[in-house]
């Protein structure tokens, strides 16, 4: 369902810094994922792990340093940018789950988006819902619809900011799912998580951000485990 | 053309969510009402002085109006950060412009259109043999306004004291607009009606300028 059509892509990013006034939310980050690998990033409250994330989305740019795409056409093809999941739903509540998705799928010329729109739907278990406002939605639900409009361009990166939040254990298992196939289908995933769940599972590598700083990058063994579990109780 | 389509695209999401709730234009055209009530009280209707005050009062009430539009429009894209899934999902940022200020635009037009007929019952004036180049006057004035509005209200969103700082910003910036328009509309209403065609030409250059502004400068409104 998620196949990519476009090469896969990776992410490379060369002494980032990012700074809102006074604070540096970023400093000095450099490291390369390789298309197709999935990575968790861990680290505490206000260590950089969002703004790293909308750096790679290219909502924030970076006071100093370059992002770049290895694997990238020259000329972004409109599924090579990035789908992304924030702390927010990213979605209009004045519009139902279906015209939120047609809006998104059409904006970003989807191959005919009502047909995507209506297997997205039914994927995240909203079909029946699909002509409900999204502001009668419970947060669960909320999330699903932010997740399937993240996949509606079948986007060659995933950029996850806590997709659980809000998700019942079925959701959460939907989700360890379909990030399994679309990784498999060569769509890199990079996601902040905190704690260990069916999600992080899946992860092949694992980035520990402190103060904005990359303090542990691992793909092995214990300590990708030490990562993966970072916030568990 | 990518341009064109999303700005078709995310038109037709502003005037959806729009007619869907119908704030902007309720507010807006309440409050044209109010003033221009309040202000007939003030003005003997039928009179010279009406005549003369009348237009300068209906562009004042357009453009405080709009103060109250403007405020929602991108202030209603932080709800759920939804001016960052528009900025992640078009291919040029100015189309996300280009789509507010013609709904923008539109709302506007379309309070003006209603309110015309209480204005002239209130102010005693006659409009309907001046009605089409009245509309052409409202319409390179509204499109001004929204202009301006719709880049000053991308700032304003992002600002702490944002319900002061959009007027601030905005009034000022229009005062060509507010004084070209008035003394357009003030000649058209005339006992001896006159089409001022400079101050029209005027008012589509103001126009094509701040458009031209937003269309190069635009992208950097958006950033966090």
């Amino acid at each position: 369902m998620t196949a990519l059509r476009i090469p896969p892509t990776g992410l490379r990013f060369e002494n980032i810094d990012k700074r809102y006034g006074g604070l540096l939310a970023l400093r000095r980050v450099s490291f390369e994922i390789a298309p197709g690998e999935c990575v968790v990033l861990a680290g505490r409250n206000g260590s950089g792990k969002t703004t790293l994330l909308r750096v790679a989305a290219q909502i924030v740019k970076p006071t100093a340093g370059r992002l770049s795409f290895p694997g990238a056409q020259a000329e972004l093809p409109a599924n090579g940018r990035p789908g992304y999941v924030a702390h927010t739903t990213m979605v209009y509540d004045e519009l139902t789950a279906e015209e939120n998705l047609l809006l998104f799928g059409r904006l970003q010329n989807v191959e005919n988006p009502a047909a995507r729109a209506e297997e997205l739907l039914r994927e995240v278990g909203l079909i029946e819902r699909r002509d409900s406002l999204v502001r009668t939605f419970s947060r669960g639900m909320r999330q699903r619809i932010a997740i399937a409009r993240a996949l509606i361009h079948r986007p060659s990166v995933l950029l996850f900011d806590e997709p659980a939040t809000g998700l019942d254990p079925p959701g959460i298992t939907w989700l360890a799912n379909t990030l399994r196939e679309v990784n498999r289908a060569g769509c890199t995933v990079v996601m902040s998580l905190h704690g260990e769940s069916e999600i992080s599972a899946l992860a092949t590598r694992g980035v520990q951000l402190d103060a904005g700083s990359v303090i542990a990058d691992t793909k092995s063994g214990a300590s990708l485990q030490a990562i993966l579990t970072f916030g568990s109780a | 053309m990518s341009l064109l389509s999303n700005t078709a695209i995310l038109l037709g999401k502003e005037l959806r969510t729009e007619f869907r709730s119908r704030e902007l234009l309720t507010t807006t055209a309440v409050f044209i009402l109010i003033v221009l009530v309040l202000f007939s009280f003030a003005i003997n209707p039928g009179t010279e002085e009406a005549r003369e005050f009348a237009p300068g009062l209906l562009w004042l009430a357009i453009l405080f109006a709009s103060s109250l539009m403007f405020q929602s429009c991108f202030l209603r894209e932080q709800t759920n950060d939804t001016l960052s899934s528009l900025r992640l999902a078009v291919s040029d940022p100015f189309a996300i412009f280009l789509a507010k200020l013609i709904a923008n635009t539109l709302f506007l037009l379309l309070t003006e259109l209603l309110m015309l007929p209480f204005f002239a019952i209130f102010y005693n004036i006659p409009l309907w043999s001046k009605l089409p180049v009245l509309i052409l006057v409202l319409f390179v004035g509204s499109l001004g306004i929204s202009i301006a509005g719709t880049a000053i209200s991308a700032i304003s969103a992002q600002a702490r004291m944002r319900e002061l700082l959009l007027p601030l910003l905005l009034l000022p910036l229009l005062t060509p607009v507010l004084v070209m328009s008035t003394l357009v509309t003030a000649s058209l209403l005339d006992r001896e009606p006159v089409v001022q065609w400079k101050g029209i030409g005027f008012l589509a250059v103001f126009d094509l300028i701040f458009l031209t502004a937003l269309w190069l400068f635009g992208e950097y409104l958006l950033e966090e």
